[in-house]
């Protein structure tokens, strides 16, 4: 097997397995339009960071990361309606991500890899952040996984209860942020909240509870990752499509699964 | 003094130019059951929210003993079908790491709530009362020292709310902590209640049940039928309400708080 396939391979397998919890997670709370935004505004990190010559997946996290805070702060002011608000936030930096790509020479970006993903093209420096950004986002989890589980059921509960609501909230969409940074190699920015989506829906059917939804969506999304290589390397498909497809039909698949086969 | 959990003073909720709920005194007691009434839109949901420190008052303090733990009950619960939860994993989330219940009265309380047979069954499952039922083992499970029911009958059946009630009431005998409890419906709430709050905005009177069905502020909000057999005798209400709940203009305030 050619090396450029096993990193591929690699690094695809983690970001799914980082993509289960944080993807139940959005869809526990409905947070699939949310995660869109962000994954749009992705965009315009990297165009920040070619700009500003820096690391393009630490810019690509900031750029997330100052959207999430904005949002949060929009949102808390009730101006206008969560999905309106995010409707125009999430297409204004979609274009201001392309209009600011135009600016640089064709040659040296590669726009379709930045929207769709470049799975094969990852080398081991690649590997080495996706590794460092899926521990860092999986130690943060397990000591979060309570309080983030409690504001999920009930956030008024929870806040009674003396967790600090607004942190985990914004703690949750840190971490979206961190993943959507590096799963963007994966499967590119507009098909990012798929693999965290997709996953953890097909999931929910054979899950009872909350814990094992997770996991269930980690291995499926990792089973879709493997799946979409080798159709890819098989039928010379664009991988981040081929991934996303393959999630998507095993979800069709579950989807048509009598609901009382649950694992106990 | 020793035995007050919370302390309200001068409690002011504003909402744009309109008060929600305005000067609102209160003091809740450990082993005491206070219930506020009022009819809709009285600012009952907001007293309690504002009590919790889920919204932020306008005006006025709140004062609580140190470490004051506390069980609320909303009023009702919404959870996303998405989500698997069991019961048991519900309850479990409520549980506080140091203040637990000894395992013998946990088993009473779900004993009482007639639960242990609900424990592995998905919350979704769950029907009205049930649902209730669960949502008061949650707010008891972490040993509160007050217990905040928001219209804990809501969507139960009448047999059903008396039960309720009378489970509220062996709670606090078993637990020994304050209850505060917010109702529109009457007669049930007076039996299980040693204080009375009737609220419309501002507080209307409160005190004993006995008192306060006797007072004219009180049939005023219920009306003679409202207030029922509970009132021995109407008189007239010294103040008037608009439409929006404030007090008419040019007459006179005294005598509306009653001990």
């Amino acid at each position: 097997m050619a090396d450029f396939l096993l990193w591929a391979w690699l690094g695809g397998l983690m970001i799914a397995a980082i993509a289960g919890p944080l993807g139940s997670f959005m869809v526990w709370r409905r947070m699939a339009y949310f995660g869109d935004t962000l994954a749009h505004a992705a965009l315009l990190g990297v165009a920040l960071g070619l700009l500003l010559q820096v690391n393009i997946s630490l810019a690509v996290v900031l750029v997330c990361l100052l959207l999430a805070l904005l949002l949060s702060t929009l949102m808390h002011t009730r101006l206008i309606a969560t999905d309106t608000l995010l409707g125009i936030l999430s297409h204004a930096s979609l274009a201001l991500g392309l209009v600011s790509l135009s600016i640089f020479d064709h040659q040296n970006v590669d726009l379709m890899g930045f929207l769709f993903g470049d799975l094969l093209a990852i080398g081991v420096q690649d590997i080495i952040w996706i590794a460092l950004a899926c521990g860092l986002v999986l130690a943060a989890l397990v000591p979060l996984w309570r309080p983030l589980l409690a504001i999920t059921v009930n956030e008024e509960l929870a806040q009674v209860e003396g967790i600090n609501v607004a942190l985990m909230r914004t703690l949750l969409m840190v971490l979206v942020a961190v993943v959507i940074a590096v799963a963007m190699k994966v499967v590119g920015v507009l098909l990012i909240t798929s693999l965290l989506i997709i996953p953890a829906a097909a999931a929910r059917r054979l899950s009872s509870s909350p814990e094992q939804m997770a996991v269930l969506a980690s291995l499926l999304g990792m089973l879709a990752v493997s799946g979409g290589l080798a159709l890819s390397w098989f039928y010379d498909t664009p991988t981040g499509p081929s991934i996303v497809l393959i999630a998507s039909a095993l979800f069709f698949l579950l989807f048509c699964f009598p609901r009382s086969f649950r694992l106990s | 003094m020793s035995n007050v959990l919370l302390q309200a003073t001068n409690l002011g909720v504003k909402r744009g130019n309109r008060w929600l709920i305005k000067d609102v005194n209160i003091a809740l007691e450990k082993g005491q059951i206070t219930t506020v009434i009022g009819p809709n839109g009285a600012g009952k949901s907001t007293l309690v929210r504002s009590l919790l420190k889920l919204i932020n008052t306008t005006n006025g303090d709140i004062n609580t003993i140190k470490g004051l733990r506390i069980g609320y009950m909303p009023q009702k619960l919404k959870l996303e079908d998405t989500l698997p939860l069991t019961v048991a994993r519900f309850l479990d989330l409520g549980r506080h790491k140091q203040h637990q219940l000894s395992p013998q009265l946990w088993h009473d309380l779900l004993h009482e709530c007639r639960a242990e047979k609900l424990l592995e069954r998905p919350m979704s499952a769950l029907s009205g009362g049930e649902t209730q039922r669960v949502l008061l083992l949650r707010a008891l499970v972490r040993k509160p020292h007050l217990l905040v029911l928001d219209e804990p009958v809501q969507g139960v059946d009448v047999t059903g709310q008396v039960s309720l009630y009378n489970l509220i009431v062996q709670v606090r005998d078993i637990l020994g902590c304050g209850i505060l409890m917010v109702s529109h419906d009457l007669h049930l709430v007076m039996a299980a209640t040693d204080q009375v709050i009737c609220l419309n905005q501002h507080i209307c009177c409160s005190g004993h049940p006995e008192q306060v069905s006797q007072d004219p502020a009180f049939t005023d909000l219920f009306g003679p039928q409202g207030a029922g057999n509970l009132a021995l005798y109407n008189h007239q209400h010294n103040h008037h309400h608009t439409s929006h709940g404030d007090i008419i203009a040019g007459e006179h305030h005294e005598g509306c708080n009653h001990g």
